[in-house]
């Protein structure tokens, strides 16, 4: 990494617990990521993991009265955690930019597309109402949707969840954001729709030069888009490197147990799965060692004593195991 | 079986024999009317949701069922489950139509049970899991006491500690233990058939694998037959035997789930198929297969549902309606495999 | 395959079974921490105890009247509460007053929850043309405020306990009905119902199993809700002269013969009122408590 290439994102140790009433739920318990300009990372892991929560405390939106963060959060050149809440609020949009699972939840419902959209553009660049419409319809045939001028007058529910999804890409892009951040888009949308939006994303990594934080639990769709590919365990990256070296040389036994796990079309009939024994932890009482130990196959004592520290394997794929 | 006792209410004979289907589904038809909107000019029409299914479950397979939003693969379980009443269509099982007098619903509903997607909301939250598991079979006459030993058993037969698990409520387990007491639920009839409506979409990954494998442990050793509705096409490769692809409340494909997946015959086959996500890192899809959403069922296409969006439709195609042709197990609904259709000496869509 | 059935005798060993602690022990346990409803259930019970006992723990005779010492003041020699406008004293009245306030605020929403209820899950479970039915009746008496209906029902049966009571609970049922209806719909349509149909049980099967343990405990609470209404509503009937005759102490009756008396012992006056106030506040209170530790889902 030259040092004209800073990473646009830079998170160091990141740290976020939220207060439960008595307990303490350690969701993230020292989270280190950085993405390059133009570069799509997938954050690749089960309920539990912290991605989702990762991908929020980016854009620091959760509640502050029951949440603790430390660490570090650089989005170009910025600190995020020392941000007050009108650079924050300057920041959410232009700099950064969220897309949603469920876009029903995410859009208003009272207003049309086409109102969102000018109110964000207007709001951060000061436009006029003229201008911010025609923005709003570039930004739709930018994203491909047909018939762009009628559906600015749509409401969201009366679109279908691809059309949906895809006007939720067009508000997060209004402000010509550098990072996109996606919060499982396409997990509810059709296998035909999910291909298209998958890419589409890419497409428009590559013309905008968007670098784009893609949550999933699923590896197929990380495998589309991804360029690099971090695996997270009970709050912690487990696993991080470009997504060749995740896909072909796993080191990590939960992604490896994760890869092998999945059923695929070479299996013979009535083989069985390979499956991960026990359940992901409780993250209100994490175990002191690495948190995967208790269902690994390879456990070993000084597993557990320890959280196991960062190994580099290779050129920029790193593993939080101390057998490699 | 590793201590499993039995205690179940005893298990239907079977009447016809392994070459007679289990199941036989003919014509079935489910419209959900549109209430009229006085005051706009539109009004009236319906719901597609389910037009004109026709299939056989075979005893001892498991049959995929694939399909896109609007397809209607849920209509067709809740119709098969009698759930909902079918507008047009019959249903036989293992010889007998269901509902006659040879039939009645409730001994049916003995036979056929089902296992839904959400694990929560398919759970009595003020009943405990061994009542909940003991109901079915208290309707159906057995005592009380019986029914609970028999929900014991079960749980333990689908992996969960009686003694931890029996005498907690629903919130109290995880999305995993939870299905696996759905399961233990349908199972604990005795049923013939169970009928498994996106049962492990919701699951993490890991416990989706845990629960296929105990469904195909169960299948085995209670020599069950599935119906496995599924979006995750590679679960259903896995698990099925036949599959069958349904598309705007129609089935345009159903055959041998490897030849269906490896030589496809149905264009929208092909595309669902193609628009699964490469999981090789060199390899990128370019091109979505299809474009547009899953179109509405309130107005489907004239002629052949899909040649709206099908690359190789023909100008016969906006006119015939295709019908399911049979080529050594495999049927397919579309002019294009259809000898006596239109379709070669149609000129192009317009 | 295993399809014989084995024997059914339990091992010797067998270990119990790990039993959560049901629902209502749950709200029960979040009801103790909060303090304002065990304070306001505390006082509903002391004033409940205090009714029950009220002729043996009153300090004088509430019927025993003096026309000399008509309207004494608070801290008067012998009358702690004052005398009311026949000399007797408040102080017992009052107390003895409770029973009849308690019994007219309670007893038409026990009698109102046991109708409405059925009405309304019959209503919620039926569906269709039954449903339809029921609802616009119901919606007939709902497009009457209560207060115009009480009185109207009241003024037709009669003066009289039992007539209140009547009026009350005719005037209760359709609130409950709408409540009821409403969450029966919505437990009607849920999975577990389906799976239940599924299983082949029939529909008084399934309410009786699955929905009345589901439905009831909101209908309750709403209810609860409804019983510092009642309090006051009976209090206005009896203030207008048609619930609870002289010389039955009760204590919106008592708001009434005591009217006159607010220009010249407004403290007295007042008293019946503070005791309605105090009373319906605490069962606002404790149902306000009850529904947000029903709320909560662990």
């Amino acid at each position: 990494m030259t040092p004209a290439a800073q990473p646009l994102v830079s998170i160091r140790n990141l740290e976020v617990a939220f207060q439960a009433g008595a307990k303490t739920v350690q969701a993230l318990s020292g989270v280190s990521l950085d993405v390059a300009r133009g570069e799509a990372v997938a954050l690749i892991g089960e309920s539990g993991s912290g991605k989702s929560v990762t991908l929020r405390a980016l854009m620091r939106l959760h509640p502050p009265r029951r949440t603790r963060m430390r660490g570090e959060m650089i989005v170009d050149g910025r600190d995020v955690l020392g941000m007050n809440a009108r650079e924050l609020a300057a920041m959410r949009g232009p700099v950064v930019s969220m897309v949603f699972q469920e876009p029903l939840l995410a859009l208003d419902p009272v207003y049309t597309l086409g109102r969102q959209i000018e109110e964000m553009v207007r709001r951060h660049t000061g436009k006029s109402a003229a201008e911010a419409r025609a923005r709003a319809l570039s930004l739709f045939e930018r994203v491909r949707i047909p018939s762009p001028e009628r559906r600015l007058q749509a409401y969201p529910h009366e679109m279908s969840g691809g059309m949906r999804q895809r006007a939720m890409i067009a508000l997060a892009l209004s402000c010509s954001p550098k990072v996109l951040l996606a919060d499982e888009p396409t997990t509810a949308l059709d296998a035909t729709v999910q291909i298209q939006i998958l890419l589409l994303l890419r497409e428009l990594q590559r013309e905008l030069g968007l670098s784009i934080v893609f949550v999933t639990h699923d590896i197929g769709a990380a495998a589309e888009i991804a360029d690099r590919v971090a695996v997270m365990y009970g709050g912690r990256i487990v696993e991080q490197g470009t997504l060749a070296d995740l896909l072909r040389a796993p080191r990590h036994p939960y992604t490896q147990a994760l890869l092998h796990g999945r059923a695929h079309g070479a299996m013979q009939k009535g083989q069985r799965l390979q499956t991960i024994p026990g359940s992901p932890p409780d993250l209100a009482a994490l175990p002191p060692g690495c948190a995967f130990a208790p269902r690994c196959s390879y456990a070993e004592a000084r597993c557990r004593e320890a959280v196991p520290g960062i190994v580099p394997v290779a050129p920029g794929h790193e593993v939080r195991c101390v057998r490699v | 079986m590793n201590g499993f006792i039995d205690a179940r209410p005893p298990a239907h004979p079977d009447l016809g024999g392994p070459a007679q289907p289990l199941l036989s589904v003919r014509g079935l038809v489910k419209h959900f009317p549109l209430k009229r909107d006085f005051l706009s000019r539109r009004g009236g029409g319906a719901v597609r949701a389910v037009d004109g299914v026709d299939f056989d479950v075979k005893k001892g397979e498991t049959l995929g069922v694939v399909g896109e939003s609007g397809c209607g693969k849920s209509t067709t379980a809740r119709l098969v489950m009698q759930l909902i009443g079918q507008d047009r269509g019959e249903l036989v099982f293992d010889g007998v139509a269901v509902g006659s007098r040879a039939l009645a619903l409730r001994e049916f509903r003995r036979q056929t049970q089902m296992v839904f997607q959400d694990s929560y909301s398919s759970l009595n939250p003020r009943m405990t899991i061994e009542d909940s598991i003991a109901f079915g079979p208290r309707v159906h006459g057995s005592r009380a006491g019986e029914a609970i030993t028999a929900a014991r058993s079960l749980l333990g037969r689908v992996g969960l500690d009686a003694q931890r698990f029996a005498g907690r409520y629903p919130h109290e387990l995880s999305g995993g233990q939870r299905q696996r007491v759905n399961i233990a639920r349908a199972l604990a009839l005795n049923p013939r058939l169970v009928i498994l409506d996106e049962a492990v979409s919701a699951l993490d990954k890991s416990v989706e694998a845990q629960v296929l494998n105990l469904l195909l442990d169960l299948k085995d050793d209670f020599g069950l037959t599935y119906m496995f509705i599924s979006h995750d096409l590679n679960v259903v490769r896995y698990i099925s035997d036949r599959v069958m692809v349904m598309y705007l409340g129609q089935v345009v494909e159903l055959g041998p789930v490897d030849q269906v997946f490896d030589a496809p015959r149905h264009p929208y086959t092909q595309a669902l198929l193609r628009s699964m996500p490469s999981t090789e890192p060199g390899v990128r899809t370019e091109t979505a297969p299809l474009s547009g959403d899953p179109p509405n069922p309130i107005d489907p296409p004239s002629g052949c549902r899909f040649h709206t969006r099908c690359a190789q439709a023909r100008a016969a195609c906006a006119r015939e309606a295709p019908v399911m042709t049979q080529n050594d197990g495999h049927a397919v609904r579309c002019l294009m495999h259809q000898p006596d259709s239109g379709y070669a000496a149609s000129g192009a869509l317009s | 395959m295993t399809d014989s059935v084995a024997s059914l005798a339990a091992p010797a060993n067998a270990t119990p079974i790990a039993r959560s602690p049901g629902y209502w022990s749950n709200v029960v346990r979040r009801l103790r921490r909060d303090p304002v409803a065990l304070a306001a259930g505390a006082l509903i019970l002391a004033l409940i105890v205090m009714a029950i006992l009220a002729p043996w723990i009153s300090p004088a005779d509430p019927f025993q009247a003096s026309m000399l010492k008509r309207l004494r003041p608070i801290g008067t020699e012998g009358y702690p509460l004052g005398a009311d406008e026949l000399g007797r004293d408040m102080l017992s009245r009052l107390m003895l007053g409770a029973r009849l306030s308690l019994f007219m605020g309670i007893v038409p929403v026990i009698a109102a929850f046991v109708v409405g209820s059925a009405i309304g899950i019959l209503a919620g479970y039926a569906g269709g043309w039954t449903n339809t039915l029921i609802m616009r009746v119901v919606d007939v008496f709902y497009a009457f405020p209560s207060v115009l209906l009480a009185i109207a029902l009241s003024g037709t049966l009669g003066a009289g306990i039992f007539n209140a009571i009547l009026s009350l609970t005719i005037v209760f049922v359709p609130q409950i009905v709408r409540v009821a209806e409403s969450v029966t719909t919505q437990v009607r349509r849920s999975d577990y119902v389906d799976a239940a149909r599924a299983s082949g049980a029939a529909p008084l099967t399934i309410v009786r199993a699955h929905v009345l343990s589901n439905v009831l405990g909101p209908i309750f609470v709403y209810s609860t809700s409804l019983i510092s209404v009642s309090m006051i509503l009976a209090s206005g009937l009896s203030f207008l002269g048609l619930g609870v005759r002289p010389p039955e102490p009760e204590w919106g009756l008592m708001l009434n013969t005591l009217r006159t008396a607010i220009y010249t012992q407004p403290w007295v006056a007042a008293l019946p009122g503070v005791m309605i106030f105090i009373t319906s506040m605490s069962f606002n209170l404790l149902s306000d408590g009850l529904r947000s530790a029903m709320e909560v889902k662990e």
